[in-house]
């Protein structure tokens, strides 16, 4: 029993562990998340509530009622007791509103569509204040961000000025993913033809992790992102500078940038195509094609019924990978141009140290691929975290691999 | 190969050499191993004159114990592919950081998640679940056998196509990279091209069959075959789970079977029900995908409360407390399950009305789940509690349990949810909730009914040790997952910058490695049981002095179960019988109505591997062929007139005799 007894002790260096990690959700930087944290905490005590009783009492009767134990009494047929089972209904049922209550009031006070009030639990939000927009789209395997309001565009990083609130409008050029960036807010998805919403406000200054937070194909492990919290000043220098790296985003570097790649340093745009974003929501990037809120104007006025069919080719959007010669994401061998479980990575991503890097036609000679994960030479590949921009598989590949399933 | 490329193509499809993975040294030691394993299980098989038997007594059977014990054999095999797939990932995870790229490139990782989560979920627990409902209920209701012997058997052989055409994948070809669900647009055809959906789906849609199959039986079974007196509320709690999971499985199946063809139809003629342009709408997949999903998490967990409930009751000496709130908990469950799918999705922007809703009603389903709880800890109250192992399971369970119930509701709070979701706070949410529920459930089930299906128990020692190794190797291994999670980190990564990470990975592999050591003690206490069967052997039929109908008859019971069909007169049919001084009659036996054994099953089995095979290469030629043998089969089959047939009185007498002498041997 002392055995028992002492288990919890055994959690002791476990609790030193924690105080040495950095729990971001634990310890977030901006309101909304903070917010949220605070709901996982209370929502935890009021489970807490039930859940430490039930489990020490299973332990208890457990140890209490051993067989070994003849002075406990032993009562074969009792089985029922209308007390108890209303108490066994109603506690749950009592902490069940109590956290559905919560539930409710959280959910709508958090909605990520919902426009902030506050700037955090002592600060109401400023009359005349003007929130900063991004618009986010997700790309295989990068982020791309549009500052509307500033004539920007970034890769890879985002900055915003601490203490203004951020509406962030969500897309993805091609599968779902999820953005996620736990220091300031909770996740949301970004799917392709569809806008989603995220208003949220950095509290602290400092550089954040952001990520894709859902599975996105090959490079979906190397699709991070930077988030930098800035005072003002240091915030209009950061547009300075995008400003100043004098890189246009047009249609075509944005098409160019769109083809699966990993690990992509953090680029500025000192400008953007106008109505580049809506045409990245709408499908319609690559030129000749139709927006989506064409068609459905079209469809608004009743459609245009057998002559749809002219537009039909104008509309096709999934296919514009095939068309490139570009890997699909998750594609396997019989569409991916790869041999079964070939030692070859998918295109769009960064070589390995000792890796083939093309497909290996040589046969035996590549049994021994990279197991060991071995450090990376000197312009080998490129390191982790940000390396100069390397031309990555793209300008070596001398054939992209084959795609649809043909 | 051929110098005419459109031969080639016509007779292999997209089938090249290319698909056999040569270069892959994992892949060409599992070969090698497979191979070896193979031959020395053929070999024996040959050597001791054993493929006649197995035929004859096991693959063509339609006697549901031998097809529960089929379809739990299954499952353990795939066990061990589902448990490699996991270690690999722990492996990988604890040391791909910084510079160290680990041993698995993406492309190999992302197949190795999806196939564990498949292989786990449908060919693990699903077949285990399966398994001991067979076992079981036909014995608890006092059954010969059940209501379509013939289905039963076919319902097996469609599970083990679906799981031969996954483990084919490795061998040939590779399998899907989307995640475990296959989530739109990456598993349409343009983003997932190649083989390794297709495999997924062929093997989700045959496997399926099989299911929503064997769910039908069960249902009609439970409801129209009971023993007399046993009304509704007299069945025992396992059949009582078992039903309401065999509801769940017959509303729920078949949405998974549309929704998989419709992502079919996308990738194999081109319609647009999943894709992002020409009206195409992915959203729809994931509603319609976790519309099945939700369910399919109590069609596993309901029958784990039926075992608890069993055993929680038979080693505490007492009977279950609160009999009606469990059922009318388990109804309550049953229906909420379709009331909560969204909560999978929260972050795909629903209003927050919408969110809400599916949140607190996620939230509704703790409260019959809590009351459960309850039952079992006050059916423990008063009792004179037996620690043997499956009660050990029972409380390892109740424990490990309730924090996986509280990180689910914890889930269910949507702006909570915003941060948890696809993290690896909800990866170690549902593995404490499936390890620590179904799993537990199915091996305490399994320690619980062996001597029922073999006539001796199993080693204690051995399953102690596994209990306690499964036990550590859960909360080492999961932990680490929940602080990871509450660090941002996400799901399916396969690389990491952040060297802080590291030694929580190292944690949860160092637990995985328990696991192990749990699943390896598991398979030596069957070995050891086996060799000691002598010393374990229960002569009753009845070895933990149990309460329900299935310790009534013999272990391991006759083909007929029971000789004459108990009368009910109580909950607890046989504690009842034994309580008011029941005994077994000796003389006035009558010839038994059977059902007979076919080899239909297994056939249809084998060419439906043949036809997923030939779809998934694009070899139509064979498809075709093997279509049309399924049909041929099929429609034959149906012209078998010799489908049942009575033992002989004489056998019957031969039979229960035996019994009468061993009996009366003990006393």
């Amino acid at each position: 029993m002392t055995v028992r007894i002492l288990r919890p002790l055994l959690l002791l260096p476990v609790f030193g562990l924690l105080s040495g990690c950095n729990m971001v959700l634990m310890q977030p930087s901006g309101d909304i998340a903070m917010r949220q944290r605070d709901l996982i905490l209370a929502s935890t005590g009021l489970m807490l509530l039930i859940i430490i009783p039930v489990i020490a009492a299973t332990l208890f009767f457990a140890w209490r009622y051993r067989a070994s134990n003849k002075a406990a009494t032993y009562d074969p047929d009792w089985h029922h007791s209308t007390h108890l089972e209303v108490l066994i209904w109603s506690a749950p049922l009592v902490i069940v509103i109590a956290l559905g209550a919560l539930t409710w009031i959280s959910t709508h006070t958090l909605d990520p569509y919902r426009p902030l009030s506050r700037l955090d639990a002592s600060r109401p939000l400023p009359k005349d204040v003007k929130p900063l927009v991004v618009e986010v789209v997700a790309l295989d395997w990068k982020w791309l961000f549009f500052y509307p309001d500033q004539g920007i565009a970034t890769v890879n990083e985002i900055a915003a000025p601490v203490d203004v609130p951020i509406t962030f409008k969500i897309t993805a050029a091609t599968v779902m993913n999820s953005f996620f960036i736990p220091a300031l807010a909770g996740q949301i998805y970004a799917m392709p033809g569809m806008e989603t919403k995220l208003h949220a406000v950095i509290n602290k200054p400092g550089t954040f992790e952001g990520m894709s937070a859902n599975y996105s194909g090959s490079g979906f492990s190397r699709m991070n992102f930077r988030f930098v919290g800035l005072d003002q000043a240091g915030f209009d220098a950061w547009v300075a500078k995008a400003k100043a790296a004098d890189k246009p985003l047009s249609r075509d570097a944005y098409l160019e940038l769109e083809r699966p790649s990993e690990r992509e340093p953090v680029t500025f745009y000192s400008s953007v195509d106008p109505g580049l974003y809506g045409r990245v929501l709408n499908m319609c990037a690559v030129p000749g094609k139709m927006c989506m809120h064409e068609m459905m104007a079209i469809d608004a006025k009743g459609g245009a019924g057998k002559d749809s069919h002219a537009n039909r080719a104008r509309l096709e959007y999934d296919n514009r990978y095939a068309e490139r010669g570009d890997e699909g994401n998750a594609a396997t061998v019989g569409g991916s141009g790869r041999s079964s479980h070939s030692p070859e990575q998918p295109q769009g991503m960064k070589p390995k140290s000792t890796a083939p890097e093309v497909k290996p036609h040589s046969g035996s000679d590549h049994s021994g691929h990279d197991h060991s994960g071995h450090a990376t030479g000197a312009g080998d590949a490129a390191p982790a975290g940000d390396g100069t921009k390397s031309d990555g598989p793209g300008g070596t590949d001398p054939v992209a691999p084959g795609q649809l399933n043909k | 190969m051929f110098s005419n490329p459109d031969l080639q193509k016509l007779l292999f499809g997209r089938l090249t050499l290319d698909a056999v993975p040569l270069h892959e040294p994992i892949l060409l030691v599992t070969f090698a191993m497979v191979g070896l394993g193979g031959l020395v299980v053929l070999g024996g098989l040959t050597y001791f004159r054993l493929w006649g038997p197995l035929w004859r007594d096991w693959f063509t059977s339609v006697d549901h114990k031998k097809i529960g014990i089929m379809y739990i054999v299954l499952a353990l095999v795939m066990l061990l592919r589902g448990f490699a797939d996991a270690l690999m990932m722990r492996a990988q995870q604890a040391m791909a950081f910084g510079a160290n790229e680990g041993y698995l490139p993406p492309h190999h990782y992302d197949q190795i998640f999806t196939a564990h989560g498949v292989i786990m979920i449908f060919f693990v627990a699903m077949p285990l679940v399966t398994g001991l409902m067979n076992y079981v209920v036909p014995l608890q209701i006092g059954a010969r056998d059940v209501a379509f012997p013939f289905l039963n058997n076919f319902s097996f052989w469609m599970t083990v196509s679906g799981a031969l055409t996954v483990m084919a994948s490795l061998f040939v070809g590779e399998f899907a990279r989307t995640g475990w669900l296959a989530y739109p647009p990456l598993s349409g055809p343009a983003m997932s091209p190649g083989v390794g959906v297709d495999y997924y789906i062929w093997a989700l849609q045959i496997a399926g069959i099989g299911t929503l199959l064997s769910g039908i039986n069960l249902i009609a079974t439970i409801v129209k075959m009971r023993a007399p007196g046993m009304s509704m509320m007299r069945m025992p709690i396992f059949t009582w789970t078992s039903l309401c999971t065999n509801i769940l499985i017959v509303a729920a199946f078949p949405v998974l079977t549309a929704v998989l063809s419709m992502l079919s139809l996308d990738r194999y003629v081109g319609t647009h029900f999943f894709s992002n342009d020409l009206g195409g709408n992915p959203m729809m997949y994931v509603n319609l995908v976790w519309i099945w999903g939700h369910p399919e998490v109590y069609i596993l967990i309901l029958p784990a409360f039926g075992v608890f409930s069993e055993i929680v009751a038979t080693f505490s000496r007492k009977r279950l407390f609160g009999y009606a709130s469990m059922v009318y908990a388990t109804v309550v469950i049953t229906i909420l399950s379709y009331l909560v799918w969204l909560h999978h999705f929260f972050t795909m922007g629903s209003g927050a009305s919408v969110n809400s809703f599916f949140g607190i009603t996620t939230m509704i389903i703790s409260i019959p789940t809590g009351a459960k709880i309850f039952n079992w800890l006050f059916t423990m109250y008063r009792g004179r509690i037996d620690f043997d192992v499956p009660m050990l399971w029972t409380v390892g369970f109740m424990v490990t349990f309730t924090v996986g119930g509280m990180t689910g509701v914890l889930l269910a709070v949507p702006p909570a949810d915003f941060v948890l979701h696809n993290s690896l706070f909800l990866v170690a949410h549902f593995h404490n909730v499936i390890i620590g529920g179904v799993l537990f459930g199915m091996l305490a089930g399994i320690t619980y009914w062996f001597p029922k299906a073999f006539g001796y128990k199993l080693d204690p020692f051995w399953g102690k040790t596994s209990f306690w190794f499964w036990l550590t190797g859960f909360w080492f291994a999961f932990m680490p997952l929940y602080i990871l999670g509450l660090m941002g980190v996400t799901r399916r990564v396969q690389h990491f910058d952040d060297p802080s990470l590291q030694i929580w990975f190292v944690i949860a592999a160092f637990g995985a490695f328990l696991i192990l050591l749990g699943i390896a003690s598991f398979i030596v206490t069957l070995v050891v049981s086996f060799l000691r069967r002598e010393e374990l052997r229960d002569l009753t039929g009845d070895p933990w002095n149990g309460r329900t109908l299935e310790w009534a008859t013999s272990s391991p019971p006759p083909d007929y179960n029971f000789a004459f069909t108990p009368v009910v007169h109580d909950h607890d049919a046989w504690w009842d019988m034994k309580k008011r001084g029941y005994v077994r009659p000796v003389s006035g036996f009558n010839k038994i109505h059977m059902p007979r054994s076919t080899a239909a099953g297994i056939i249809l089995g084998m060419l439906s591997i043949v036809f997923s095979f030939a779809m998934i290469w694009y070899i139509w030629w064979l498809a075709a062929l093997s279509f049309v043998a399924l049909a041929v089969v099929t429609i034959g089959h149906t012209f078998n007139y010799a489908r049942d047939f009575y033992i002989p009185v004489d056998e019957v007498v031969r039979t229960e005799n035996a019994r009468t002498a061993l009996l009366a041997e003990r006393v």
